[in-house]
């Protein structure tokens, strides 16, 4: 089944930006449908100014550094993100060296494979490790692969949940504010937890640790099944490496933590001041999409929670009606009805756990899937929010760039020639810093674009896939169903 | 203001068996009419008995009406050996009502869509209480008509006859002592049918097997009431799901369109299917059980009255040769009772058996039919959605 892309909108202003013939943009080309993008000459992004040349060739340390501005990694996301280690305010972050070849290598493995990806990962066997409010769960995590980037094709490490954070807040700070959506997370929770570490051994226990392992194993795919994610050490250090640094910093109120809610603040703040220009029809147009779907996920969210908690309650309604219909059978003095009374109190303990099994199916396929789309949504938000403040950074640049250039012109009548110096030397500083911001904005909108496109297609494929599956557990309940009224149908009818 | 018209009546089942089954006297309710918060039943009778004026004739009556009747009966010393069948309860709108108000208070959340198919499931189940009611008032007549004593009953027949407002009789004085409370003589009774000697077997295991059911089968309804509920949760659980799924469907622009279109289809044929399955359960399940909880409660309140008998003939006992007579009279009474009540308890297991057989059979091949028919309808959309 071809996944369908987006077509670029057509006309100037949307269309995505393709430098000379380079190898990372011919697979780009490649993926897209055929129809829509025709090898344009490099036509304006009416954002900026003027052209740039493909700019893929230019030093990542260039593109990505960003030295003196605070920037928070973080993108407004519901929970409190995660980001590791001392907070980005005061450390330059060390750009990625998004080595484009990697890149198309990924392209390339995902083109030949289709819609498959030779990587499987599976999370297992959880096992509480210590006693008390140190307690915490362990978790096997069994990677199956053929891609030549891992040392074996079958490995297995145990990891902990702060672990699977550790590495969330590193791919976040890495990539994020370039424009990547990296996949959220598993929430925190600090009530289940200390239900499992005080020792509780009842089923809402059970039940969270096995929610717990399902949406670490979720989580998990979807970061390698990122063509960019897979290829980050950090990822295949958690897949491989037996021994993980213990990553502290991912608790909510350690040092790191006050400031990652500082700067969160700060975003938010700043938010709310940013006012971009948006000229691009595309850009619009998605983010307002993405807003609507963000709401009705929310809903449909709601919903499906809704229906869990009924489906549950009509379990054990159904096994409290079993016991009462046995009693009932027990006590009736007629031979044959009192029979046919255990036998349907029998069915509807059957029916019980059928209406349980049921709810089970519609929650782990149903409701946890818009749980982390929900999440994604968020994700996605993040990103243009990101494209926003690299716009903003931008705008100030050329700002900044003519109150220099003001301030020389003022200097020229001033016969300061050592002032006048420093002042031009400034102008050319801040216009290398401005066609920096232009490029950093094209860049990220377009990492965007591909982004959108990646997650649209994997979208499309997780929820025809989840559909279909949950119409067949719903197959499955009323089958049974059928199975057992038929069983007891004769019971009924030898009442004499 | 919902009446029910004939598609209805045919599709209601008696709880019962078949009760209208003899031509000399057939009665049934092919009409009623709800007004604000009263029901106006319209109790049609054809029957070939000279001792009525018309051979078909209708009445409008009020559940007050009915409660008359029944309390008249009960009162009835001649009647004492036999089961009266137990009161239609009122008529209860409670829970549709409730519903309506959450749904007017919910509407601003709600696409127009949701709101109207909600107010359907509402209208629905208003139907659905108000079917119900017309039922057991039906039933109950149907009983009287069927019992070869109370069929000829003179009070009974006023009430399918009398043209006038039967409210002005109903004040009329009654001929019995009517007793006040009927909780306070309903412990008096436990007490005495507990304390009481029996000396007939037959006696001795009903009462101990009536007593024990009737605390079961309470039990029962009470479940089987909130398994229905849940029920019909779930049922409306799937019309939100179905709605909003429609909605993102229609701003959906990729592939997944088409999947969400079928998919938000497929809940709503599904809630229509949930929906009647928990109706049906409500009406082969909970309303049997209903019903036989008060039924039960007349075979008990028949038991209550042969002790009473049995209390009142054994006092005598004690007294003086002049009240011999007296005691003569009550131990006749008592034995006819006895007599009766034997054949009475009799017939109503026999009764109960059967219902309880038909209700089963009848709700297992409901839902044999209804899953049957998610399956395909499922096993048709997953097939559309592969080919996708």
């Amino acid at each position: 089944m071809a996944a369908e892309r987006d077509p670029p909108p057509p006309g100037d202003a949307g269309q995505a930006r393709f430098g000379e013939a380079e190898d990372g943009e011919d697979l780009f080309v490649v993926l897209c449908s055929p129809a829509s993008l025709p090898a344009e000459d490099i036509s304006a992004n009416s954002n900026g100014p003027k052209l740039v040349d493909s700019f893929l060739d230019d030093d990542p340390d260039d593109l990505f550094a960003e030295a003196t501005e605070e920037v928070s990694l973080d993108s407004p996301e519901r929970e409190p993100i995660l980001s590791d280690g001392p907070s980005p305010a005061i450390t330059p972050i060390m750009a990625p060296r998004i080595d484009s070849t990697l890149f198309d290598q990924a392209l390339e493995e995902e083109e030949d494979n289709g819609d498959t990806f030779d990587i499987c990962i599976s999370v297992s066997d959880p096992e509480k490790v210590g006693d008390g409010m140190n307690a915490y769960m362990a978790y096997k995590v069994t990677t199956k692969t053929s891609l030549s980037v891992f040392s074996q094709n079958e490995l297995s490490v145990r990891r902990r949940f702060s672990d699977f954070l550790g590495l969330h807040s590193k791919l976040a700070s890495k990539y994020m504010h370039s424009g990547y959506i990296v996949p959220p997370a598993p929430e925190k929770s600090i009530v289940g937890m200390t239900k499992v570490k005080v020792g509780k051994e009842d089923s809402s226990s059970t039940e969270f640790v096995e929610k717990r392992r399902s949406a670490l194993e979720r989580y998990l795919m979807r970061t390698v099944k990122h063509p960019v994610m897979l290829k980050d050490p950090n990822v295949l250090q958690f897949l491989e490496s037996s021994e993980l640094p213990r990553a502290v910093s991912t608790q909510a109120l350690s040092g790191a933590g006050i400031l990652r809610m500082v700067n969160k603040a700060a975003d938010a703040v700043n938010k709310m001041t940013i006012k971009m220009n948006e000229s691009d029809a595309w850009f619009e147009e998605k983010q307002q999409q993405f807003e609507n779907l963000d709401a009705q996920f929310r809903k449909l969210h709601a919903s499906v929670e809704s229906l869990v908690c009924h489906r549950k309650e009509l379990s054990l309604n159904t096994a409290s009606f079993a016991k009462s219909a046995a009693m009932l059978g027990n006590s009736e003095d007629h031979t044959a009805l009192s029979r046919a009374l255990s036998q349907l109190a029998e069915m509807e303990e059957k029916m019980e756990q059928l209406h349980m099994d049921q709810a089970y199916a519609d929650f782990y396929l149903f409701a946890e899937l818009l749980g982390d789309y929900v999440r994604l949504l968020t994700a996605v938000k993040g990103v243009f929010d990101q494209r926003m403040k690299t716009w903003s950074k931008w705008q100030d640049a050329q700002l900044m760039l003519q109150r220099k250039r003001e301030a020389e012109a003022k200097l020229q009548y001033a016969n300061k020639p050592d002032k006048l110096q420093q002042a031009k030397d400034e102008i050319k500083e801040w216009e290398g810093k401005v066609q920096q911001g232009e490029r950093d904005f094209e860049q990220i909108s377009k990492t965007i674009r591909k982004e959108l496109g990646r997650f649209e297609k994997e979208r499309v494929k997780d929820f025809k896939s989840v559909i279909i599956k949950y119409l067949e557990s719903l197959v499955q309940t009323q089958q049974q169903l059928i199975k057992y009224w038929e069983a007891f149908l004769p019971e009924a009818k030898a009442i004499a | 203001m919902p009446t029910i018209s004939q598609e209805y009546k045919t599709a209601l089942r008696s709880v019962s068996v078949d009760l209208n089954n003899d031509v000399s006297l057939l009665i049934d309710i092919p009409d009623a009419l709800c007004e604000r918060d009263k029901v106006k039943f319209t109790v049609h009778t054809k029957t070939t008995l000279s001792v009525f004026q018309k051979p078909e004739f209708s009445v409008p009556r009020q559940h007050e009406d009915f409660i008359w009747l029944h309390d008249t009966l009960v009162e009835t010393e001649e009647y004492a050996g036999l089961i009266i069948p137990p009161a239609p309860p009122k008529p209860d709108f409670e829970s549709p009502r409730e519903k309506m108000h959450k749904l007017g208070e919910g509407e601003a959340t709600m696409t127009k869509e949701e709101y109207t198919k909600m107010k359907q499931e509402l209208e629905a189940e208003y139907l659905a209480v108000f079917k119900k009611t017309v039922q057991v008032h039906e039933v109950f007549l149907q009983r009287l008509s069927s019992h070869p004593v109370l069929s000829k009953d003179r009070n009974f027949q006023i009430f399918l006859e009398y043209d006038q407002d039967l409210s002005v009789r109903r004040k009329m004085p009654r001929r019995c002592l009517v007793v006040s409370s009927r909780t306070w003589l309903k412990s008096a009774d436990e007490v005495l049918i507990s304390g009481v000697k029996e000396v007939d077997d037959f006696f001795e295991q009903e009462k101990t097997f009536l007593l024990d059911y009737s605390t079961k089968i309470k039990d029962s309804t009470t479940k089987a009431e909130r398994m229905t509920r849940a029920h019909k949760n779930v049922a409306d659980d799937y019309i939100h799901v179905a709605a909003i799924l429609n909605s993102i469907s229609a701003e959906e622009n990729t592939a997944l369109k088409k999947h969400l279109d079928k998919f938000s289809d497929m809940f709503e044929k599904l809630r229509k299917v949930e929906g009647r399955v928990a109706s049906d359960q409500e009406l082969k399940l909970t309303e049997l059980l209903r019903y036989y909880t008060r039924d039960i409660q007349a075979a008990k309140d028949l038991l209550y009255r042969r002790a009473r008998a049995l209390d009142k003939a054994r006092l005598k006992s004690k007294d003086v040769a002049q009240a011999e007579d007296n005691q003569r009279q009550c131990m006749q009474k008592f034995e006819k009772l006895s007599e009766s009540g034997k054949k009475e308890l009799t017939s109503f297991k026999g009764r109960r058996v059967v219902a309880f057989r038909k209700n089963l059979v009848e709700m297992a091949e409901l839902e044999i039919k209804h899953a049957k028919n998610s399956v395909s309808l499922l096993q048709g959309c997953i097939e559309t959605l592969k080919n996708c």
